[in-house]
């Protein structure tokens, strides 16, 4: 199996948590920490699953969000967002961007694996 | 002898009757029993004044010189009086209601009461009246010396100065006498009216006596005599029309504008009815004083000795012919005319000269302006009285001077010509209502320089004011400057000339300069007022009944304060005084608590010019106008101020506005800080979450990674404490609520302790730290625990920052003026230009690396420095990212 997942976070600590849990749940973990090339990291090769950060140095997970929407087509890949903010305007922004599932830090570990698990299946 | 004796003893007898007649109609007029002496008849009569010595005399002699132009100067007094309708009513209802004194304070009224133009309208009257009663004086001189020459006594003819001065100094003592008992508002003089009156009826009588006796006595009949005056050359000369219509129009303009003749006209004036009567009476009086002219003139050319002066016909004929009683009737006659008006002349004049040259200088001059007590009225009557006697006084001095040897008619006419110069300016300020002072003073003065060149000073004769030489070739040697040829048009009579130029470029410079320039606010009231007189005014009649004039403040208090108060009003004020129905008596009480009443409404002064305008039957005043312009002003004022408020409110509003666009755009800093914080604080509570959950459902984890993760944990757990600690310490910091602990030490001591403090934990190897310690010995007077939270977070920002490969932070102390310039300088990548402008903000992130900041650092460090009286800034072009910080050397500065 090992279905792949692209995490892109820049906080070490929390690259750290994620992968942990999901890597102990059988997932293939990724991660990429800046947003510069972060569309092209995903494109070179695209993950199962991606999980994104909202406030990434370089290039915001909005920003890299709408351009991947605009270079694949729509429900090619699954994204979920994270964000520590937790408004409700980042959240309706980020649906209007596309997103497959909004997470607001700090988040259940339990709650991270179920998300993942029903993006992917779905 | 015997004859000059009576003659004095006549005279004598007829100025004591004079001096009766004055003073019974002054008493009777103080008694109240004067009705009759204000009567339409009393009015036509004194009007005659206009028919002086010169006409009793003068007509005969100027008919016998010139034929029939002598009528001239009946026909226009007749044409004005005939138009009464036109333009003396409205001199008159203005004189009454402007309360005019003279013709000077009429014109200097409608011009916006200018004093200037008083004193111009004055001196130009005295000079133009001062040969008139020099001519006045002569004539009874004159004919003093016919009766001395009669009776053939030499003495009384070498005496004919002094002879002048007496019946110059009797007139002036009874000018001063009639003219100045008292000062009446309306400057009316009942005394001196019914005396002119009377010596009107005896010149008029005289002159037919004289007449008659002449046709019937000496010719022997109407028939003989229209035979004589057809074979005489009188009635064969040529009339010249340009020089009666300039003649006419002159003795029209004159009638008008004579300073006498307005007072008689117009300022004792008691009734407008009045001028109906005059316009057919005097017409009438005028046409019976000239019958007679004609036929003294040419019987007198016909029978007396080749040389005799003809303007003494009217005394030398009855001599020649043995009737020394009619003579003297005759002598009379002219002494009345002559007397009345002197007296008149004197009056009209003083009035002027002391209301406007006298008074304006005395209250200047003692400086009590305002101050109206008894005493000004004693000052006003002196200044009358030495007024009259300066008048009188300039005459005889003209005629002692003047050498009595021009012709009287010429004197006269020249004088007319004179006051004529008023007429634009008076018709223009009664019909016209763009006329301004300017105006009006412009063209006085122009016409005013015409005359005196053209016709005053050549009419002295050759060379005695005027040189020959500027008769013949103008001023300056100019021919078109010529007097009587002026802009080289020859070949006018001088006198027609002299009427033409003066009065044309006087009305021309007058409207010119009136349309050049703008009327003052009170020239425009002023000339609204006169110029719609009849608007502004009633008849004193339609307000006699005491009904119709409580009806009429009913309906206007109706308007002013509503018909339910003004009613009440009304009623309350009749209940009071016990009377039936509602319109109360017209009670001075009455009237006061009216004005009170309705000046809460429209204001005093409108209120007081309201009530007078209904009870006094009286125009509004120029007084009441005044202060109705000054309620005007302060309206004015007030509603500039309530605009200035609605600015200010404007400007309130704005200033709101701003203000609220401020609390806006606070808000939405307010909004992306609490998302920023949430953002912090969320971030390291994820990491700790997690992990606190790993630990906590994970069974099989090694001891390594569970002491990894506890340890992650607990870091994260710092950084939410340092955030937090951050947090509290940049608001503490904002809001200026921090508590500074002023210590003394040496910065190297600071420095050291910051850099021992950011350097921990991190490694010797990490971060390479050069300093000059010579320039670090420097004695600080401040926070130091601030001072070194400032350096700590600038090394370790170079220690977490400093790309280098072999990081190194040179430390720099400069001393400049007064401050200490401290430089964090390192040898890293440095900061770009965008990221320098934001660096100091908070929650500011520079670049990719994270290093567990929150980004409020160098926030802290700038509220920091701010509160220690220094500051922190970036210091571009080092290479690295360099910092500078500034403290001030003065420790009492620091303290602050």
């Amino acid at each position: 199996m090992g279905k792949r997942v692209l995490l892109i976070e820049d906080e070490p600590n929390i690259i750290e948590a994620i992968s942990f849990i999901l890597s102990r749940d059988g997932w293939a973990v990724a991660t990429h920490s800046n947003g510069h090339d972060a569309v092209d990291v995903v494109l070179g090769a695209p993950p199962d699953l991606l999980i994104l950060d909202v406030m990434l140095p370089g290039k915001s997970g909005l920003d890299i969000l709408r351009m991947l929407r605009e270079k694949l087509g729509p429900g090619d890949l699954p994204v979920m967002m994270l964000t520590a903010r937790g408004q409700l305007k980042d959240r309706e922004m980020a649906e209007k961007a596309g997103v497959n599932r909004f997470m607001t830090k700090p988040f259940s570990n339990a709650e991270m694996l179920e998300a993942v698990r029903e993006l992917v299946e779905t | 002898m015997a004859t000059m004796n009576i003659l004095v003893a006549v005279c004598l007898v007829y100025v004591t009757f004079l001096f009766a007649v004055a003073f019974g109609a002054e008493r009777a007029a103080r008694q109240g029993q004067g009705g009759w002496l204000r009567s339409p008849l009393v009015y036509t009569l004194s009007l005659s004044i206009y028919c002086t010595a010169w006409t009793f005399y003068g007509a005969v002699g100027y008919a016998a010189r010139s034929g029939m132009e002598y009528l001239t100067i009946y026909i226009g007094p007749t044409l004005v009086m005939i138009g009464w309708w036109w333009c003396l009513r409205k001199l008159v209802r203005i004189g009454r209601t402007q309360r005019v004194t003279s013709i000077a304070d009429l014109i200097s009224s409608r011009y916006g009461k200018s004093n200037l133009l008083a004193i111009g309208v004055t001196v130009l009257a005295v000079i133009g009246t001062t040969p008139y009663i020099a001519l006045q004086l002569q004539s009874v001189t004159l004919s003093f010396s016919v009766f001395a020459d009669a009776s053939e006594s030499n003495g009384a003819l070498a005496d004919m100065d002094s002879t002048a001065l007496l019946v110059a100094m009797g007139l002036a003592l009874f000018t001063i006498l009639f003219g100045t008992r008292n000062l009446d508002v309306n400057e009316r003089h009942h005394g001196v009216v019914i005396a002119i009156a009377v010596e009107a009826i005896v010149k008029l009588f005289a002159l037919l006596c004289v007449g008659a006796f002449v046709v019937w006595g000496v010719v022997g009949g109407v028939g003989e005599m229209m035979a004589r005056i057809d074979a005489s050359e009188i009635g064969h000369w040529q009339m010249r029309g340009d020089r009666w219509a300039s003649l006419i129009f002159l003795s029209a303009a004159a009638f008008l504008c004579l300073p006498r003749m307005f007072q008689v006209m117009v300022v004792e004036n008691d009734d407008e009815g009045h001028l109906r009567t005059a316009s057919w009476a005097f017409p009438a009086y005028l046409m019976v004083m000239s019958l007679f002219v004609v036929p003294i003139a040419v019987t007198g050319l016909d029978l007396l000795p080749e040389g005799s002066n003809p303007d003494l016909f009217v005394l030398t004929l009855p001599l020649a012919m043995g009737k020394e009683g009619l003579a003297m009737l005759s002598f009379i006659g002219g002494f009345s005319s002559a007397t009345s008006m002197v007296i008149v002349a004197a009056l009209a004049l003083s009035t002027m000269v002391s209301n406007h040259i006298v008074m304006p200088i005395w209250l200047s001059l003692t400086g009590s302006g305002a101050m109206v007590s008894g005493d000004v009225r004693n000052v006003v009557i002196m200044a009358r009285r030495f007024s009259i006697a300066g008048v009188v006084v300039l005459g005889y001095l003209y005629f002692r001077f003047s050498g009595g040897g021009a012709a009287l008619a010429s004197i006269g006419l020249v004088s007319f010509a004179g006051v004529a110069q008023f007429l634009p300016v008076l018709l223009g300020g009664v019909f016209w209502r763009g006329a301004t002072r300017v105006g009006a003073f412009t063209g006085l003065s122009v016409g005013f320089v015409v005359w005196v060149y053209c016709l005053l000073l050549p009419s002295f004769g050759p060379d005695v004011l005027m040189p020959t030489q500027i008769m013949q070739e103008g001023l300056f040697g100019w021919s078109w400057l010529r007097p009587q040829a002026l802009f080289g048009i020859e070949g006018i009579d001088p006198m027609v000339h002299a009427i033409l130029w003066s009065i044309s470029l006087n009305g021309l410079s007058f409207v010119l300069a009136s349309m050049l320039g703008f009327p003052t606010p009170l020239e425009r009231l002023q000339g609204a007022q006169f110029v719609n007189v009849y608007e502004h005014s009633s008849t004193p009649q339609s307000w006699s009944g005491n009904a119709a004039q409580s009806e009429d403040l009913m309906i206007m208090s109706q308007r002013i304060l509503g018909a339910r108060e003004a009613q009440a009003l009304f009623e309350s004020e009749a209940r009071r005084q016990g009377v039936s129905g509602y319109l109360p008596d017209t009670t001075p009480d009455f009237l006061q608590a009216l004005e009170r009443a309705l000046s809460g409404s429209v204001g005093t002064a409108t209120a007081h010019a309201m009530i007078g305008q209904i009870v006094g039957g009286a125009s509004v005043s120029v007084e009441d106008l005044l202060a109705v312009a000054d309620e005007t002003a302060q309206m004015m004022e007030y509603s500039n101020r309530l605009e200035a408020k609605s600015e200010e409110q404007a400007r309130t509003a704005r200033q709101l506005r701003q203000a609220n666009e401020k609390l806006q755009q606070i808000s939405v800093q307010k909004d992306a800080f609490l998302s920023q914080v949430s953002h912090e604080l969320r971030t390291p509570m994820t990491s700790i979450r997690a992990f606190s959950e790993i630990l906590r459902d994970s069974e099989k984890l090694s001891e390594t990674e569970q002491v990894k993760y506890a340890s992650i944990i607990h870091d994260e757990a710092l950084r939410l404490t340092r955030l937090l600690d951050d947090l509290l310490d940049l608001s503490v910091l904002e809001n200026g609520q921090v508590n500074l602990n002023i210590q003394q030490g040496q910065l190297s001591r600071v420095l050291d302790h910051a850099i021992a403090s950011a350097l921990t934990g991190s490694g010797q190897e990490g971060l390479k730290i050069s300093r000059d310690t010579a320039q670090e010995t420097v004695l600080l007077s401040t926070d130091l625990d601030r001072l070194s939270q400032v350096f700590i977070n600038l090394i370790s920002n170079a220690r977490k920052y400093c790309d280098a490969e072999v990081p190194e932070l040179v430390l720099r102390v400069t001393h400049r003026d007064d401050t200490i310039l401290i430089d964090f300088i390192d040898n890293g990548s440095g900061i770009s230009k965008n990221d320098q402008a934001v660096i100091f903000e908070k929650f500011a992130r520079v670049g990719a690396m994270r290093a567990g900041g929150a980004g409020l650092g160098l926030a802290i460090c700038r509220e920091i420095m701010a509160r220690l009286g220094g500051s922190v800034s970036y210091l571009p072009g080092q290479g690295g990212a360099a910092f500078r910080v500034i403290l001030p050397a003065s420790s009492a500065m620091a303290a602050q």
